[in-house]
Parts: structure tokens; C-alpha cells; sequence
């Protein structure tokens, strides 16, 4: 087991460094010159070079690329251009929504979709079932941010019961936090639940139709009983790994989700950044999200062991 | 069996293909509410400048933010610009992006896969440049792209385009590493066929199918991607009114005018749902063994 871990711990140098040596080389291979696009219409020459040198772009190739590294590896992500403050200092201020988002979406999300897919393949065929499936499809369909402002439009303009906007952080209470989180992780949560409900009512089918499951029901055991301890502890592994990879999925919709619910995390931080054109913020964050996702989908790696004991490291 | 059996007889009394579009109806409903609402946004996007719209850039600040349903069907924006012709020329960027980025990356992932998942020494490499591509979340990736090059629709064709690549270069590999094992491959290899004409005449047409399929998807998903971009500022320029755009710029005046939003997003969900449902149709159609699993 530790053999392996620490064989998946240095797997992912590589990918790891793909994707460094991608975003870092953005800059080089991307048409025109950076600098200048950065910089904007109205920059001056002196606008122009300083740019140039904060990017390192009046260096050789793999000179920048060695340094940048290096001081990756020392955890300085570089320098804002627009504030001028250390990136990591930005990130550091902005982290906390973001975590909390996310992790309220991924809760609401495995609630709601792991039953609604359980119950949509014990019932498969039924007009339940095709509810459920025609509503993943729709879910796959409503662009996050079409469904945040219907969203919006429902529970904060017409029924007056939640926020349109903003957010508390969760020292200043609990309800008020959750309050402010209901509707973004909702909103951020539904492409990923279809996600999740379609995988887990596929992976129940499978596991349905296997013979232990007949027995199990032969034996009298209660229905609740044998989809819970019989089938779905052996459908979880899919489940699981759709629920690491739809990560992917969130990290996405965050950056969309904070601009609605005007939430100040690391997604509108990477907004602000886009419309300054503030390249090493834009990185860093890349980097950052990519690194997150890596190591959540090694550890759902990992968990197989623990959902399934003839899977053996 | 017996749904063919029972169009038979009805078959003979009207014209064979309206009974064969029944027939798929019947069997394919929601495929075919796909392909239909696909192909009428079509139309609506080819036949714009006929459909009773004006120049969709032209202001006119005196009748700024006018309700809908009025003198103009769906309203004016802070700029007095028509909406109703801002959004049917916007059908145009969405397809155009749609179309372009399925196309595009099916066609460079094809090429890809196929080599990689012939050539042994290549694979490894082309492999693990794809695990890191396709650990950076789409969205940022093409955010990211799109930071360092000039705001244009071809911009965000290319960049969306790169962030799908490495999806179907694992889909084109996995069918070949099936493919290669097959008995007819085997053959032709035994029959002294060199290793393009296999992967032309032996391999590139057992693709098609499935990739039929992910393109479809593709199509979707690209069209999401691009109103995303635009919506955050990092998509297609302004002065292209694109769906992602008209909403983008009414993102302030979300609770006084919520139209707004409301009428681009719809067709923007709209047409992504015909199109996802068309897929679905579609894998149900040449994938047997997937349409079971899901």
C-alpha cells in the first residue's frame, strides 16, 4: 500500500509538469506579442517593458522556465501586475468561498444524486426513471449561469427567501452562511448531479442484475436493505470516480458561479484578472485548480481499497 | 420487432418516407425533438437578416431598455440596441463555434489517437502530455488561452478547440487498442498490409461511430463554453453579438430588466438540449452496448 502511494505520489510529477510547462509556455507559443496584449490599447512603451520584464519575458526560454520552477517550488506563484502583490498573498485571501462552495456543492450534490440514481435504477423503466433520466439530460443542458439567475429570479426576487448575492463566511454563523451558499451550490451543483445520478443508476443496473441480488431478496431481506448494503456498496467505485472526476466539472463552473452570486473567491479573483489581463494571477490559478484535481482524483485512487477489499495495492 | 410490424400495414397508405420519420418518431422521440429544434435554429441563424431584424449593433439610446413584447419583441438593451436581432444573429457565433470546435478537434484528436495508439514509442509520450492537458479544467484552460490572445471568434474556436483535443485522443486510443486485437486487422497485417492503409482502411471506419457520438457532445459542450467565456469577459469581442455577450453585458441590470438574460439563455439551453438529445439519439442508434449501460 505505501509502495503504491508513494508510486502514484511520483506519477504525477509528470502530468504535473505538462501542465506547468504548458501554462508557462502559453506565453511563448500564444500569436502575437504578450506583453502587448497584456498591456492593453493605451500602453505606453514603458507600460510595454515593464510587463515584459515581470513576465521574464526578456529572457531565454528555459532560463525563465528554470527560474519560474524554482520559485514555484519555493511556493512563490509570481507577481500580480496590476496590484503588484505576491500572487500567492491574493490567492491566500481569496481561498476561503471558494473551499466553502465547493464543498457545500459537493455535499448537495452527492445527497441529492446518489439516492435519485439508486431510485431511478430500482425503478428503471418506470415513468420515475425517465423523470429522473430527463431531467440529468436537462441539467447537462442549462448552462450554469441560465440556471443561477433562474434561480435568482425564484427564490430571491419573487419569494424573497434567500440572497441574491454576496457572501458570510461561516465564523459569522452558521445559518447566515448557509443561507448565502444555498442557492450558488445549488445552481453550480447541477451539471455535476446529472453527472452523478446518470453513472450511479447505471453502475446499480449492472450491479441489479448480478445473482446475489436475487438471493439476497430471496432470503427476504427488506428492498431498502438490499439496494443500500447489497447493491450500492457494489456499485460504489464508479460512483466514486465520476464524482472525482466531475471536479473538474466545479472548478469550471466556480469561476461562472462567484460572477453571479458576486461571491469574492478565487473564481471572481480570476475574472478581475481577466479583464486586467493579469496573466500571472490567471496561471497561478490554472496551476493551482489543476493540482487540486490531480490530488482529489489520486485520492479517490486510494479509496478503492477502502470501498472494495478485493482491490489490492 | 412488433412496433415494425405494426407501421407495416400503415406504411402503404402514406408516402414511405413520412412513415419512416413516424417510425423514428416513435422510437426516438426526443431525438427527433433534437434534430428538429437543431435545424430550425439552423434556419434561424442562415435566414437572420430576413426575419424582420434590424443591424443588431445599431444604438439608439432614446429607446433604451424598452420592455418586450412591445414595439420590439424582445425589448432593447442599455444601448437601445434590438434584442430580438441581437439574438438571432447570435444563433450564428453559437453554431459556428459549436460546429467549428466539433469539427476541429474530432479531427486533430483523431489523428492523434490513431497514430498513438499504432505507434508504441509515441504513445507513452502523447499519453502523459494528454493526463496533463486534461487535468486543467476546460474552462480555465481556455480562459487561459484566451487572456494572451486577441479577443476573436477564431480565437475562441482555438481555444476551446484545445481543450477538447485531449478527450477524444483518449477515446480514438481506446478504440484502437481494441481495434488492433481484432481477428481482421490481424489478417490484413498477416496479408502484408503496411500500417496506413490498415489504420485508413481498417481502423478509421470502425471510428467513426463513436466519434459521430462524442462530436455530437463536443457540439454541446462547446457552445456552453463559448457563452461562458464571453459571459466573463474572456470570449468572443464585443462588437459580435453572440448569446454569451447579450448576457455578459446585462449582468447589472439583472433584477430590474431579468429579460435580458432570460430570453438569450433560454435559447442557448435550448439548442444545447437539442443537440445533447440528438446524441443521445445517436449512441442509442450506432452504440448498442453503450445506450444499455447508461
Amino acid at each position: 500500500m505505501l509502495a503504491y502511494l508513494v508510486k502514484r505520489l511520483l506519477a504525477t510529477i509528470p502530468v504535473m509538469g505538462v501542465v506547468a510547462l504548458f501554462v508557462f509556455s502559453l506565453l511563448y507559443i500564444s500569436p502575437g506579442d504578450p506583453a502587448a496584449i497584456i498591456a492593453g490599447d493605451i500602453a505606453t512603451e514603458e507600460d510595454i517593458a515593464r510587463i515584459r520584464a515581470n513576465l521574464g519575458l526578456d529572457q531565454p526560454y528555459l532560463v525563465r522556465f528554470g527560474t519560474w520552477l524554482w520559485a514555484l517550488a519555493h511556493g512563490d506563484l509570481g507577481v500580480s501586475i496590476f496590484t503588484n502583490l505576491p500572487v500567492s498573498q491574493l490567492i491566500a485571501q481569496r481561498i476561503e468561498p471558494t473551499v466553502a462552495l465547493t464543498l457545500c456543492t459537493l455535499v448537495v450534490a452527492v445527497i441529492v444524486a446518489v439516492p435519485v440514481g439508486v431510485v431511478a435504477a430500482w425503478r428503471a423503466g418506470t415513468w420515475v426513471d425517465r423523470v429522473v433520466m430527463g431531467l440529468a439530460v436537462l441539467g447537462f443542458s442549462l448552462p450554469v449561469f441560465v440556471f443561477a439567475y433562474l434561480l435568482i429570479m425564484l427564490f430571491s426576487i419573487q419569494l424573497e427567501w434567500l440572497p441574491v448575492q454576496g457572501y458570510v463566511s461561516i465564523t459569522e454563523g452558521l445559518w447566515p452562511f448557509l443561507r448565502h451558499m444555498i442557492l450558488p451550490s445549488v445552481a453550480l451543483g447541477t451539471v455535476y448531479m446529472a453527472l452523478i445520478a446518470r453513472i450511479t443508476r447505471a453502475s446499480m443496473l449492472e450491479v441489479l442484475a448480478q445473482d446475489y441480488i436475487r438471493t439476497a431478496q430471496a432470503k427476504g431481506l427488506s428492498q431498502s436493505r438490499v439496494l443500500v448494503r447489497h447493491a450500492l456498496k457494489n456499485a460504489a467505485v464508479p460512483i466514486v470516480t465520476i464524482i472525482g472526476i466531475g471536479i473538474a466539472l466545479l472548478i469550471s463552473g466556480v469561476v461562472v458561479t462567484e460572477t453571479v452570486f458576486a461571491i469574492p473567491g478565487i473564481g471572481r479573483l480570476t475574472v478581475d484578472a481577466i479583464l486586467r489581463r493579469d496573466y500571472p494571477i490567471i496561471q497561478a490559478v490554472t496551476l493551482l485548480f489543476s493540482a487540486a484535481y490531480v490530488l482529489i482524483n489520486l485520492a479517490v485512487d486510494l479509496s478503492y481499497t477502502l470501498l472494495d477489499p478485493r482491490i489490492r495495492y | 420487432m412488433a412496433a415494425v410490424a405494426e407501421a407495416l400495414p400503415s406504411a402503404r397508405s402514406v408516402s414511405p418516407t413520412w412513415a419512416r420519420f413516424k417510425d423514428a418518431l416513435r422510437r426516438h422521440p426526443t431525438a427527433i425533438f433534437g434534430a428538429v429544434v437543431l435545424l430550425a435554429m439552423i434556419a434561424v441563424a442562415i435566414a437572420a437578416p430576413w426575419l424582420g431584424t434590424v443591424d443588431p449593433q445599431a444604438m439608439s439610446p432614446v429607446k433604451r431598455l424598452r420592455d418586450p413584447w412591445g414595439d420590439y419583441w424582445f425589448g432593447t438593451d442599455m444601448l437601445g440596441r434590438d434584442v430580438y436581432s441581437r439574438v438571432l444573429y447570435g444563433a450564428r457565433v453559437s453554431l459556428t463555434v459549436g460546429l467549428a470546435v466539433a469539427i476541429f478537434s474530432t479531427l486533430v484528436g483523431l489523428a492523434i489517437g490513431l497514430v498513438t495508439g499504432f505507434v508504441r514509442w509515441a504513445d507513452a509520450v502523447v499519453m502523459r502530455v494528454m493526463d496533463g492537458l486534461m487535468s486543467i479544467p476546460s474552462v480555465l484552460l481556455a480562459i487561459a488561452l484566451m487572456a494572451l490572445t486577441k479577443a476573436s471568434l477564431e480565437n475562441v474556436i482555438f481555444a476551446i478547440t484545445i481543450a477538447e483535443i485531449p478527450r477524444v485522443v483518449r477515446l480514438v486510443r481506446s478504440l484502437v487498442l481494441t481495434l488492433r486485437e481484432q481477428p481482421f486487422v490481424e489478417a490484413a497485417t498477416a496479408a502484408g498490409t503496411g500500417i496506413a492503409r490498415t489504420l485508413v482502411r481498417h481502423i478509421l471506419p470502425n471510428t467513426v461511430a463513436p466519434l459521430l457520438v462524442q462530436g455530437t457532445y463536443i457540439f454541446a459542450s462547446a457552445m456552453i463554453t463559448e457563452a461562458i467565456l464571453s459571459f466573463i469577459g474572456a470570449g468572443t469581442p464585443l462588437n459580435i453579438p453572440s448569446w454569451g455577450n447579450i448576457m455578459a453585458e446585462a449582468r447589472s441590470l439583472f433584477q430590474l430588466k431579468p429579460w435580458l438574460i432570460l430570453i438569450p439563455g433560454a435559447f442557448l439551453s435550448l439548442t444545447v438540449l437539442a443537440v445533447n438529445l440528438l446524441g443521445d439519439g445517436l449512441r442509442d442508434a450506432l452504440d448498442p452496448r453503450l445506450a444499455r449501460r447508461m
